[in-house]
């Protein structure tokens, strides 16, 4: 979706400004959302893109003002209303008022918690050949799903180069959406900065995007 | 309002009612995961303590100061850093998909994550609120020049820059340049020099013998 979130490129945000000595957590809260998240995740009540799908469809100003973990405590709500692990019900009652639904990988006690410290695996075996190689130039389709994908608007319509390929993984555009991983191939594509940005961006700059073989074509 | 608003501790960016209302929203969360019996609140516990105590940038560190002294890590790194950092067992495991990209004095490699806020935990941490704040996130791709010098780092002009935008599951870890006189070093003095920001590519490793 052409949200707020996809922000490559643009103006007026100002100055970054790292904060010495920034602790893991500014509240409490802000662990206990961590947390949650990465333990409903791990119990099979979603993935990892509709969590981020969710975060997406926050309202823009809200998306905007928020701050990181606030998105993810809204977004997390969100999407276990959207899926009816939690229903509008509890979340006014503030307690359980509703029978809850049973969780793919049932509930998340301590004997689960080394699973969400490992990394998830993503790739998957191919079942098809690799439509490009290393070398090949392919221009970024000119899409603009509504739902969630993970080609950033700034490259779409953009000729650049294969460089490395990653293999099958499982595509974000579908599994956010609960239509599967529907794995396709995985490949680093580089851009000059001037055919993204123009005549006047920086001679010496390369962008590179990791894109699933869907969002390209041939160029 | 409970009683118990005085007592925490605030971010600077949010002010106090919106704060509160937060906090008491998280909780109802999380009484009500805990009373339908999906969660068990001491796995959250435990968790942020493994998140505290086990992750963090120290795992980068190790990583870059064996691939300053040990040059078939280094290759093996570049060329599969998933395989290569599992193989060294005290990290902790990284899953699929790390990808290590070396600084040159021809090269300095960045990496953002645009669409959210992919980073490589296993290595780094979680990231630094700037990693995931609009201000990064939109120019990065853009002027990343620009960028650095909010950090106070420059760059020679003729330096060609590559950003790396984590768009998918692949994770970038920066290899940067080993510092100058450190010949002798051991890699735990080396680690020491190590920054985080040094594996994003916005900063450099600090130089032997300068305050931390």
């Amino acid at each position: 979706m052409n949200g707020v979130h996809d922000m490559g490129g643009m103006d007026g945000f100002g100055k970054v400004e790292p904060e010495p000595n920034e602790p893991m957590f500014h509240t409490e809260w802000e662990a206990r959302v961590l947390a949650m998240t990465r333990a409903m995740g791990a119990a099979g009540a979603f993935n990892i893109d509709a969590s981020r799908f969710f975060r997406e469809t926050l309202p823009p100003d809200v998306y905007l003002s928020s701050s990181y973990y606030k998105k993810w405590l809204l977004g997390l709500q969100d999407l276990l209303v959207d899926k009816g692990f939690v229903t509008a019900d509890d979340v006014a009652a503030g307690h359980a008022v509703k029978p809850a639904k049973p969780l793919k990988r049932g509930k998340f006690t301590t004997d689960d918690v080394e699973r969400v410290m490992v990394r998830g695996k993503f790739g998957r075996a191919a079942t098809r050949s690799a439509k490009f190689k290393p070398g090949d130039r392919v221009r970024a389709k000119n899409i603009h799903p509504t739902t969630h994908t993970r080609l950033p608007r700034y490259a779409r319509g953009h000729v650049g180069v294969i460089e490395r390929d990653h293999g099958c993984h499982v595509f974000p555009d579908s599994a956010a959406v609960d239509s599967g991983e529907n794995p396709q191939w995985l490949y680093t594509v580089v851009f000059d900065a001037a055919e993204l940005w123009g005549a006047d961006a920086d001679p010496t700059l390369k962008i590179s995007i990791d894109a699933f073989e869907p969002y390209l074509d041939p160029a | 309002m409970s009683s118990h608003d005085h007592d925490h501790h605030h971010g600077d960016h949010d002010d106090h009612s919106e704060l509160s209302e937060t906090e008491l929203r998280v909780r109802a969360l999380e009484t009500i995961l805990t009373e339908k019996g999906y969660v068990d609140p001491a796995a959250l516990d435990a968790i942020i303590q493994a998140y505290e105590t086990r992750i963090g940038p120290h795992n980068g560190a190790q990583v870059v100061a064996k691939a300053w002294t040990d040059p078939a890590f280094k290759q093996a790194l570049l060329e599969d850093a998933t395989k290569a950092v599992s193989a060294l067992g005290h990290v902790s495991r990284v899953g699929d998909h790390l990808v290590a990209v070396e600084n040159t004095p021809k090269r300095h490699n960045m990496v953002v994550c645009t669409l959210c806020s992919c980073y490589p935990w296993e290595m780094l941490g979680l990231p630094p609120v700037w990693y995931k704040a609009a201000p990064y996130r939109s120019r990065a791709v853009k002027d990343p020049r620009g960028v650095l010098a909010d950090f106070g780092v420059s760059l020679p002009k003729e330096t060609e820059i590559r950003v790396w935008d984590s768009t998918a599951e692949t994770r970038f870890l920066v290899l940067p340049m080993r510092p100058e006189g450190t010949a002798g070093f051991s890699e735990a003095q080396l680690a020491e020099l190590v920054t985080r920001d040094s594996m994003i590519g916005t900063g450099f490793p600090k130089a032997p013998g300068a305050p931390s």
